[in-house]
């Protein structure tokens, strides 16, 4: 099993958001639920940042559930502020591997890769501010390819962009998946994105549902989904 | 200052090191006294060519000023000799202890027997408030018809300047237990109150007020530097307070010696020269070639007002919570 | 770093506290400082606030040449180190001023700029702008949007200002009041230079003659004590009117007006305001080029270097301890860090702190051979809040918008320092630093209190030269002091621009 969750409880503030069960390895889960369920909260619990008030987790294996946020093995994209703005693209990226940004040849020439393989080969040298919207997601796609890390978490990183945009992005996410056959965690309000992920969780009433396969689950909806939906 | 000596050490090497081999003697004085126009540079010259030494004349405000100064650095003090007081505030200086005895005797030209074992004196001259004719008409003759009067005057502050405190006592001498009603009649004359005479007499010679509290002796400066005889000071009826100004040693000086060699140059011929056309007041001792006409005597000896040292301590602290009470209505 | 300021501050209370004569008792001199304090001080803040609203109005509503060098101007007050200041007055308001001689050709008197209508006269002028910038926030805070629906509903001018600008000033206008109270209640320069004699001395002044004319302790230390209850309650009156500062922040560009009139009472309060700012500064620097060849002398070469050796010490300690309480404010919920810093320096006025300085070190030391530690210390403690109130927001934004980013990304210790940090500070602390440079360099205060005999600051020596009524050679220094104070700003400010920023 890829992650873990044992009785986890993250809370913010009063409130407390409960997880228990597990997710196969490779798989993609989609957190679907109200405005204020949680689905924020639940990633950052799960990256490290938000407070944990009990239970485990585990990621392949691995005891993570004291680790510091940049010790677990996993990518967090966020909502917005995925980029420094006073750093190139090239940098941005660079990051990734290694956070003093002191590059060897061979770690330069595994960015400018990363760069190619998100289709922003001449980028490299461009600020944030002058990149769109699209392109600034790929920048930070680029990073989380380049980390490997073996679990990948989107706080709808994409929301700001159009339909056609999102869509394409989850596409280049779903390759990148492909490639490094990691699992993926992301945040969505689109039934429609839902669907394309193999297990699917409804956030609500403080707790993250077991994962139920996504073509099952919107074939036949619980009541509580159904509102929702 | 060591930021200059230690230029001129690296710039004149072996010239400077020489220059900081004389002793060194330090004066603490009023600001007037070492500008470019008062006695200081020429006293320093005059002292400096036989005294072997470099004689310092450090600035430290005006002449109550240097009696804080004092105070406030205590048993610390670089200073030598302090130069500047006047008699109203000598008893003061020798009771802090930190004036040492002068043990010099010398004979003095001034309406007044002198035998203060602490101090000497080195000038004198009398209060008055000094005007210009061209712009005043009515000059009043006394305090009275100066309250009554329409003019702005502009005086100092007892606390820091001893002109300021000349007129406290002077107030003091001439009406004793009605000096509150005479402050309070000239208090809506009073423009402002400055921190010393330099202030005081340079607002009066910008015009900003008609009459300021100076010396008898400051429109000879006019008459002999300018050639300007618009400038006169008012005899009032009352008498004229007297400014006797003095210098004494420090306690613990580490130039002793030379401290009494200056006191010594103080009033000799030397000095007492410089100080008719530079200070602007009367020598102790008259000069070899006599005084300027500029310096004939505007008040009789008889209407000079003095009140002696050893009571004038006690009468300023009761007479200055008095005018402080007054003023600050 | 905070310990060392409440050490600082609470030392110097005990210390002021353990020299006072007991029993307290005040003096009808002491009592008409308190009187004169609080007199000019509401005076001055009144007249400054009911003056600035209708600046601030015209400058939100007109947009005219030279509109960003005014706007610029307003915040020149501010760094313009007080005694020059007082010497532009001078030269326009004195009695023989330029005002003075233009009544003076249509037959009227002079005026009379010493003592308490020449104390606010340079209140006014130094906070004017200061409340106009504030009160300006306000009107640039209302949104557009409401001016649009008001034209559409066919306010009129009244109808506008009832329901629109009258609640805004309502919630501005008591912060700025008290700010400039307290501003004027601490000022010593101001009354150092133009006040005079008992019946215009407030208690800073007084603190200071008791010091250095009586040479009495224990009377320093009953006004120090009483100069902290004053300053004390109006800490609490600021607190409770809310905190309207931010000195760091844009004012924009003027709104879009759809009413038509007004436009020439806009005019004149714009140029009078723009005047009665401009002339003082224009004076200085005529008089100033004349005086210049006059004063190139060692004198002024010393006092230039003391006055830097004091601005790079107190600025160094100020933005070092600004940075050290500012990060353990952001980064934790310690809000309050802020409020206690600033509260402690207000209640602490720079006398109070220099007489406990002065009472702690003179059984050990000369205090005149520590004038320069000394002044220094009690500047940074000065300019430390407004230093912490810089920075603090952009810690803050910089964790909250990029501190989970960086730490999934392992940035920690120096890289994050370097990478994150550095990068979103540049700027704010290019200002502060500048602030604080500036506002050392031209200080005229405790210094004052512990000027050693042979050297000065160039504030000091130029006080020195207007006490002499050289005032030309004032004028002169007074240039000079302006260059090196708004240099040492500009440099500091343009520096934390360079490059690119988080």
């Amino acid at each position: 099993m890829a992650v873990t969750c044992e009785n986890l409880i993250f809370g913010r503030g009063t409130f407390r958001l409960a997880a228990d069960w597990s997710l196969p390895s490779g798989a993609s889960l989609a957190l679907i639920g109200p405005s204020g369920a949680g689905k924020s909260l639940f990633l950052g619990g799960l990256a490290g940042f938000d407070v944990r008030h009990g239970g485990q987790l585990r990621i392949d294996g691995a005891d993570v559930t004291d680790a510091a946020p940049q010790d677990r093995p996993l990518t967090l994209m966020f909502q917005d502020h995925n980029l420094f703005p006073h750093l190139s693209a090239f940098q941005n990226v660079a990051l990734g591997v290694d956070p003093g940004l002191r590059l060897n040849d061979a770690a330069k020439a595994e960015v400018t890769a990363a760069l190619a393989q998100v289709e922003l080969p001449d980028m490299s040298a461009r600020y944030p501010s002058e990149l769109s919207g699209g392109q600034q997601s790929r920048v930070a796609l680029a990073r989380a390819l380049i980390r490997r890390r073996p679990l990948l978490l989107l706080d709808e990183p994409f929301s700001a962009l159009g339909p056609g945009l999102r869509r394409e992005m989850l596409a280049l996410v779903e390759t990148i998946r492909g490639q490094q056959n990691c699992t993926l965690i992301f945040v969505t309000h689109s039934p429609e994105d839902a669907k394309t992920a193999d297990f699917v969780s409804f956030v609500h009433d403080g707790s993250v549902a077991k994962p139920v396969a996504a073509q099952a689950l919107f074939d036949d909806p619980p009541a509580t989904l159904q509102e929702y939906l | 200052m060591k930021t200059t000596l230690s230029f001129a050490v690296a710039l004149l090497g072996s010239v400077a090191a020489h220059a900081q081999d004389k002793p060194e003697l330090i004066v603490y004085t009023y600001d007037s006294f070492v500008s470019d126009w008062g006695p200081g540079p020429g006293v320093e010259a005059a002292f400096e060519e036989n005294c072997g030494c470099d004689l310092k004349l450090i600035a430290v405000g005006d002449g109550a000023g240097i009696l804080s100064r004092l105070k406030l650095e205590g048993g610390r003090t670089d200073a030598d000799v302090v130069l500047g007081l006047d008699t109203n505030l000598t008893a003061d200086a020798a009771a802090s202890g930190l004036i040492a005895p002068h043990g010099i005797t010398g004979a003095f030209d001034m309406p007044i027997a002198w035998d203060d074992p602490n101090f000497l004196p080195y000038d004198w001259g009398y209060f008055a408030f000094v005007y210009d004719e061209t712009k005043v008409a009515d000059v009043p003759s006394s305090f009275e018809e100066l309250i009554t009067s329409d003019l702005e005057i502009v005086i100092q502050d007892p606390r820091s300047s001893t002109p300021g405190l000349g007129l406290l006592m002077w107030v003091e001498a001439a009406y004793g237990a009605d000096a509150a009603r005479i402050w309070e009649g000239l208090s809506p004359k009073i423009a402002t109150v400055t921190k010393g005479w330099d202030e005081a007499y340079g607002m009066f010679l910008e015009g900003e007020v008609d009459m300021v509290l100076s010396y008898t002796t400051s429109p000879s400066y006019h008459i002999i530097a300018e050639e300007d005889l618009s400038k006169k000071a008012a005899a009032f009826d009352e008498g004229h307070y007297m400014q006797v100004e003095v210098a004494g040693m420090v306690e613990g000086s580490d130039q002793p010696e030379l401290a009494k060699s200056f006191l010594e140059f103080m009033i000799s011929d030397g000095f007492q020269s410089i100080i008719p056309t530079t200070n602007w007041m009367y020598p102790v001792v008259q000069p070899e070639g006599g005084l300027p006409d500029a310096f004939a005597k505007p008040v009789a000896d008889d209407k000079a007002l003095l009140i002696p040292a050893n009571e004038a301590s006690g009468i300023r602290d009761a007479a200055l919570a008095e005018w402080i009470r007054v003023l600050s209505k | 770093m905070l310990a060392c300021l409440a050490l600082l501050v609470f030392g110097s209370l005990i210390a002021v506290i353990s020299r006072a004569d007991w029993p307290i008792a005040l003096g009808p001199g002491d009592w008409a400082a308190v009187r004169f304090t609080l007199l000019q001080s509401v005076i001055s803040a009144l007249l400054s606030v009911v003056l600035a609203i209708p600046v601030a109005r015209a400058l939100s509503r007109r947009q005219f040449f030279g509109r960003g060098f005014l706007m610029v101007a307003l915040g020149a007050p501010f760094i313009l180190p007080v005694i020059v200041a007082v010497f532009g007055l001078l030269a326009i308001w004195g009695r023989s001023g330029l005002f003075s001689d233009v009544l003076g050709l249509v037959g009227l008197g002079r005026v009379d700029i010493y003592g308490f209508p020449g104390v606010v006269l340079a209140h006014v002028f130094f906070n004017l702008p200061l409340a106009t910038r504030l009160i300006l926030q306000g009107w640039v805070s209302i949104p557009a949007e409401h001016f649009r629906l008001s034209a559409q509903l066919g306010f009129s001018a009244w109808d506008e200002f009832r329901c629109l600008e009258i609640p805004m000033l309502r919630q501005v206008i008591p912060g700025a009041l008290v700010l400039v109270f307290i501003l004027c209640m601490t000022s010593f320069a101001t009354v150092l230079a133009l006040g005079g004699g008992p019946k215009a001395t407030s208690v800073e002044l007084a603190i200071y003659a008791a010091l250095r004319f009586d040479f009495d302790l224990g009377r320093a230390a009953v006004l120090a004590l009483v100069q902290v209850i004053l300053s004390g309650g109006a800490a609490i009156l600021l607190l409770s009117a809310g905190r309207p500062v931010d000195l760091g922040q844009g004012l924009g560009g003027a709104r879009r007006v759809w009413r038509q009139g007004g436009r020439g009472i806009d005019s004149f309060v714009i140029c009078t305001a723009a005047l009665f700012l401009l002339m003082p500064m224009g004076a200085i620097v005529l008089r100033g080029v004349g005086g210049l060849v006059g004063i190139l002398d060692v004198r002024l070469m010393e006092a230039l270097w003391m006055s830097l050796q004091i601005t790079a010490l107190s600025t160094l300690l100020a933005v070092g301890g600004a940075i050290g309480i500012a990060s353990l404010a952001a980064r934790s919920s310690r809000g309050w860090l802020i409020e206690v810093t600033s509260t402690m320096v207000l209640v602490v006025s720079p006398f109070v702190l220099g007489t406990g300085l002065f009472i702690i070190i003179n059984p050990w030391l000369d205090p005149f051979a520590m004038a320069l530690p000394v002044t220094a210390v009690v500047n940074a403690a000065l300019s430390l809040p407004f230093c912490v109130r810089v920075l603090v927001p952009a810690l803050q934004q910089v964790e909250r918008n990029y501190g989970r980013l960086g730490t999934s990304l392992g940035l920690s210790g120096w890289d994050r320092t370097r990478l994150m940090l550095w990068p979103a500070l540049r700027r704010p602390l290019g200002f502060a630093t500048g602030l604080s440079a500036a506002l050392s360099m031209g200080d005229l205060g405790v210094i004052a209190l512990f000027a050693p005999v042979d050297g000065a600051t160039l504030p000091l020596l130029m006080y020195r030269l207007m006490g002499a009524y050289q005032m030309d050679a004032a004028a002169g220094v007074a240039l000079v002091l302006v260059a090196v104070s708004f240099g040492l700003f500009a440099a500091f400010d343009r520096g934390g621009q360079l490059g690119r920023h988080l």
